[in-house]
């Protein structure tokens, strides 16, 4: 038994017939083929598969693809403009905030979530903004770097 | 030649595509027909498998197959064990559990289905049928009887070993005072973000088989899986695509690897498992898991005599890669930073009825160095001296290296004390214990703690290696001019593909976007050893820069037959060899002015096919070695070199971290006031990149010392099954980490570099718990085992 569902993901839509009980983290790998979204835990604790939906940053892995009927998804893939790389992108390049690079995509995700809720945070609120995604490889120091450099671009 | 690239901050050049959401890990690579496989795992610690009925499994939708243990008892080769120690008792380890199962999520039966949303559903309908048995949880226990896990064996203990020079009787005897204390290092879970997975693909009509593994051994794995299921090596490719981190899990040979390999010639189609971080954490090799009594004998004057460390290594109930030698490095790195005259490690290593242990980041280092420097710190508490002077008296001085430990090791290089100072500078050491002594005074609770720890890296002197310590290089310049260095290291997460650029764009004088540094592939790069202890850049970059030169002499004298001069006439500098380097380096430096073609001074020049030049660069000499229309006699076309380097020694970096902390008493939770590390790592090529390990290090210390514990019940049931259990430190708990180092050159290997992938795994608990142990001293307190929670603290200062 399948449910069709159409959802706009980085600005083209989608139509598939998917069963209901299918993620969404693996509709966006296994069905649209955007292996950027990571899946690190299956249980919403590691923030690896942290995708946008109609703007806010969710676990795409603790919500069903036909939930997102209807919505407007943007994945890492989708995250850079015009082959411009979003700034949080560009921060975590300049100020080395990834090294395995797989918490990567759900981390720049919660963090450009962290600076449109709040263009300029603090440390320790750019800390607790990232307090939903894990990171094993870098500390977070140079996270929270790459966020300031991020939020400081953008204030020009 | 000046350093461009080498010395500096230069960014990843591997951050574009994984910025982008554009790398391929093992589960981002899409085979047409893959099939997809999940196991039942043993629910029970120590179990007998009575019967396995795969009856409604098969009927299930998608489902191809279920394999079970006697599918492939006589197929697939035991998964191997690569440390030999003397009386090491080696349990059957096949891939799918036989008789018994040993462990909580231990293989029982794989599921093949079309996809993995079948094959978890199938999963659910295999039956096995289980008789449970009597588990063997704690270690010490295990060692002292009760029931015993293997019959054959007759008792739970793998070896027993003794180590050590110097008479630790009389030297413990001598001392005005000695010092007891038993230290648990719980075990761990590594935690690499990526999980594993394996991907094969068996190709009937060329009888090849491709393995993709998130490993960090791809060489190792590709010799062992050849072995495992009977499979010509020469046919077997190996291939690590972007790997999510490792820590020393994915430092081995798995179930898992071999059976889906055999499993897709069986099928003739592409299998692919993915590990859920369930299975991660039930079946993926644990760290640490040691129970010690450190004994420490020293003057009154703080000088240390002896140190004995009996020692339970809680094993597992199978042997992994290296899982028996843990405990040996343990035993090594017992001298820490300091002249101990007798040191002795007696170590117990025992089965139980949970996961493997083996190396993770520190693999037995961190054990040693947490117990050398708790056990420092019982020395000035006892007797009074500050926790830093008592260090300071034990140093080795700068030149009394290359310092003989009683431990059978020669560290390279060390000027301990200075990075001791520069720490204690740091952090204003004289004015913070002003501070605590005064907060002391107004019931506030601060704690300092402090570690000038050593380890050992760039493993190693394949005399001291269970399977080769050496590693591989080959450098090709093709004839467009661009560099492909291929490494036997396989990086996962460290950016040598950015730092060995750097190190051949500078050696090579070409641009640092021109080298391609390709590596984790069998069917492309020569063999290697892999990435892990500390070992890729001190080794592998090594054995690179000797690729290098190697490619150098041959080039210069293409460069000295094409330029029609003697190759002592020519130099090379920035990427050229030329006449007019050459003069200059023969005036002493002073750079000529470059000469107009046609004025060149008598006889050298010009010749035709030379167009007048008195330089060729490196590129231009590629190319020429490519066509080989004219090159000098007996020499080989093209332009590449290969070495293997064996280093003659290990490498020991060092330093001092100090944290100091603040504990709260209405709820025993703590932060930190500061934390500070000056670290030596030796010769640094990417100072971004070294912070970047440090800060990584430090903060899976810190996970060790307040958080994070695998918990096994006293059936043998994972407690710790999840992450929402498994407490990984998020980035509201780490304080702001204050970096600096010093330099002190490796002579082990010309690069003078000696590594830093462990050193804050190494460094940084023992100056954590330090510092709660120092701020709790008002309560008695004289140590407490990690993880130091809040409960236990409260309970103190609330007794």
């Amino acid at each position: 038994m399948k449910t069709a569902i159409s959802v706009d993901v980085n600005g083209v839509s989608h139509e598939n017939e998917v069963e209901p009980r299918l993620l969404l983290v693996h509709y966006l790998r296994d069905i649209l083929g955007l292996t950027g979204t990571h899946i690190g835990c299956e249980t919403s604790l590691c923030g690896a598969c942290t995708v946008f939906i109609d703007g806010q940053a969710v676990k795409s892995c603790t919500m069903f693809a036909v939930q997102a009927n209807g919505s407007s998804v943007t994945t890492i893939e989708g995250l850079a403009t015009n082959g411009e790389l979003h700034p949080v992108q560009e921060g975590f390049w300049e100020r080395h905030g990834l090294q395995c690079g797989y918490c990567t995509p759900g981390m720049i995700i919660a963090a450009a979530q962290i600076l449109e809720r709040n263009p300029q945070p603090t440390r320790e609120e750019i800390r607790h903004g990232l307090d939903g995604n894990l990171c094993r490889c870098t500390g977070y120091q140079h996270i929270v770097e790459a966020v300031e450099y991020a939020a400081k671009k953008a204030a020009g | 030649m000046a350093n461009k690239y080498v010395g500096q901050r230069v960014k990843r050049t591997e951050d574009p595509r994984l910025i982008k959401g554009l790398a391929h890990y093992v589960d981002d690579i899409r085979l047409p027909d893959t099939l997809h496989v999940s196991f039942v795992r043993s629910i029970y610690a120590h179990a007998r498998i009575n019967s396995i009925d795969t009856t409604e499994a098969l009927k299930a939708p998608g489902v191809v197959v279920v394999y079970t243990g006697k599918d492939i008892a006589e197929k697939i080769g035991p998964v191997p064990c690569a440390s030999a120690l003397p009386g090491l008792k080696v349990p059957d380890y096949r891939v799918l559990a036989q008789d018994k199962a040993y462990f909580v999520g231990h293989p029982i039966a794989a599921v093949v289905a079309t996809d993995t949303y079948a094959a978890r559903d199938a999963v659910d309908l295999v039956m096995v049928d289980y008789e449970d048995l009597p588990a063997v949880v704690d270690v010490e226990a295990a060692a002292e009887g009760g029931p015993v896990i293997y019959e054959d064996f007759g008792d739970n203990i793998a070896y027993k070993l003794t180590a050590g020079e110097g008479d630790i009787e009389a030297a413990l005897g001598s001392a005005d005072r000695v010092l007891k204390q038993r230290i648990v290092h719980q075990r761990l879970a590594p935690i690499a973000m990526e999980g594993r997975g394996v991907l094969a693909r068996y190709f009937p009509g060329e009888a090849e088989l491709t393995v993709w593994s998130s490993t960090q051994i791809p060489h190792l794995l590709r010799t062992q899986l050849a072995l495992m299921i009977g499979f010509p090596e020469n046919k077997l490719r190996v291939i690590t695509p972007e790997v999510g981190g490792g820590f020393g899990s994915k430092l081995n040979v798995y179930a898992e690897e071999a059976l889906l390999g055999w499993i897709s010639m069986q099928l003739n189609k592409p299998v692919k498992w993915i590990e859920t971080r369930r299975e991660n954490i039930q079946a993926t090799i644990h760290g640490r898991g040691q129970v010690g009594y450190v004994e420490i004998g020293c003057m009154n004057d703080g000088a240390l005599t002896g140190l004995r460390y009996n020692v339970f290594a809680d094993l597992g109930a199978y042997h992994q890669l290296l899982t028996p030698a843990i405990p040996t490095l343990t035993g090594l790195m017992l001298s820490g930073a300091y002249k101990i005259p007798a040191i002795q490690i007696n170590v117990t290593a025992c089965f139980t009825n949970k996961m493997a242990t083996d190396a993770y980041r520190g693999a037995g280092r961190p054990e040693a160095t947490y117990v050398v420097e708790r056990a420092l710190d019982l020395v000035a508490a006892e007797l009074g001296i500050d926790a830093a002077e008592v260090r300071r008296r034990n140093f080795p001085a700068p030149n009394e290296f290359p310092f003989h430990t009683a431990t059978g090791l020669e560290y390279d290089s060390g000027d301990y004390e200075t990075a001791l100072n520069n720490a204690q500078a740091m952090i204003g050491y004289s004015k913070l214990r002003e501070e605590q002594k005064q907060a002391r005074d107004e019931g506030r609770l601060i704690g300092i703690g402090i570690s000038t720890y050593v380890e050992i890296c760039a493993l190693g002197p394949s005399q001291a290696m269970p399977a080769g310590g050496w590693e591989s290089a080959t450098v090709r310049i093709e004839p467009t001019g661009k560099v492909t260095v291929l490494t036997g290291a396989s990086p996962h997460g460290q950016g040598q593909e950015t730092s060995f650029a750097q190190i051949a764009a500078d050696e090579l004088g070409v641009d640092l976007n021109d080298v391609t540094v390709i590596h984790g592939d069998t069917g492309i790069v020569q063999y290697g050893i892999g990435t892990f202890g500390s070992r890729a850049t001190a080794v592998g970059g090594t054995a690179m820069l000797i690729a290098i030169q190697k490619l150098k002499e041959k080039a210069h004298k293409i460069a000295a037959h094409m330029l029609k001069c003697e190759a002592s006439n020519l130099a090379f500098e920035g990427g050229r060899y030329s006449m007019q380097a050459a003069k200059a380096a023969a005036a002493g430096g002073t750079s000529d002015p470059v000469v107009p073609v046609g004025e060149a001074p008598g006889g050298a020049l010009p010749e035709p096919h030379t167009e007048g030049k008195s330089s060729l660069t490196i590129q231009d000499i590629a190319l020429a070695a490519h066509i080989a229309k004219d090159l000098p006699p007996d020499t080989e076309p093209g332009l590449s070199a290969t070495y293997f380097f064996e280093p003659k020694n290990f490498t020991f970096p060092f330093g001092t971290h100090i944290c100091a902390v603040e504990i709260d008493r209405e709820t025993g939770d703590l932060k930190f006031l500061r934390y500070v590390a000056v670290d030596d790592c030796g010769k640094v090529i990417n100072p971004m990149l070294v912070d970047g390990q440090l800060h990584g290090g430090i903060v899976q210390s810190i996970g060790q010392a307040l958080y994070e514990e695998v918990v096994y019940d006293e059936q043998g049931q994972l407690v710790t099954g999840t992450l929402m259990d498994y407490a990984v430190p998020r980035a509201s708990q780490i304080p702001w980490l204050e970096l600096d180092r010093t330099e002190t050159p490796s002579p082990v290997n010309p690069l003078g570099v000696k590594g830093v992938g462990e050193a804050g795994t190494i460094g940084a608990t023992p100056a954590i718990v330090g510092a709660i142990v120092d701020a709790l001293a008002p309560f008695g307190v004289k140590h407490l085992d990690m993880p130091v929670k809040p409960e236990a603290i409260w309970k103190i200062v609330n007794a």
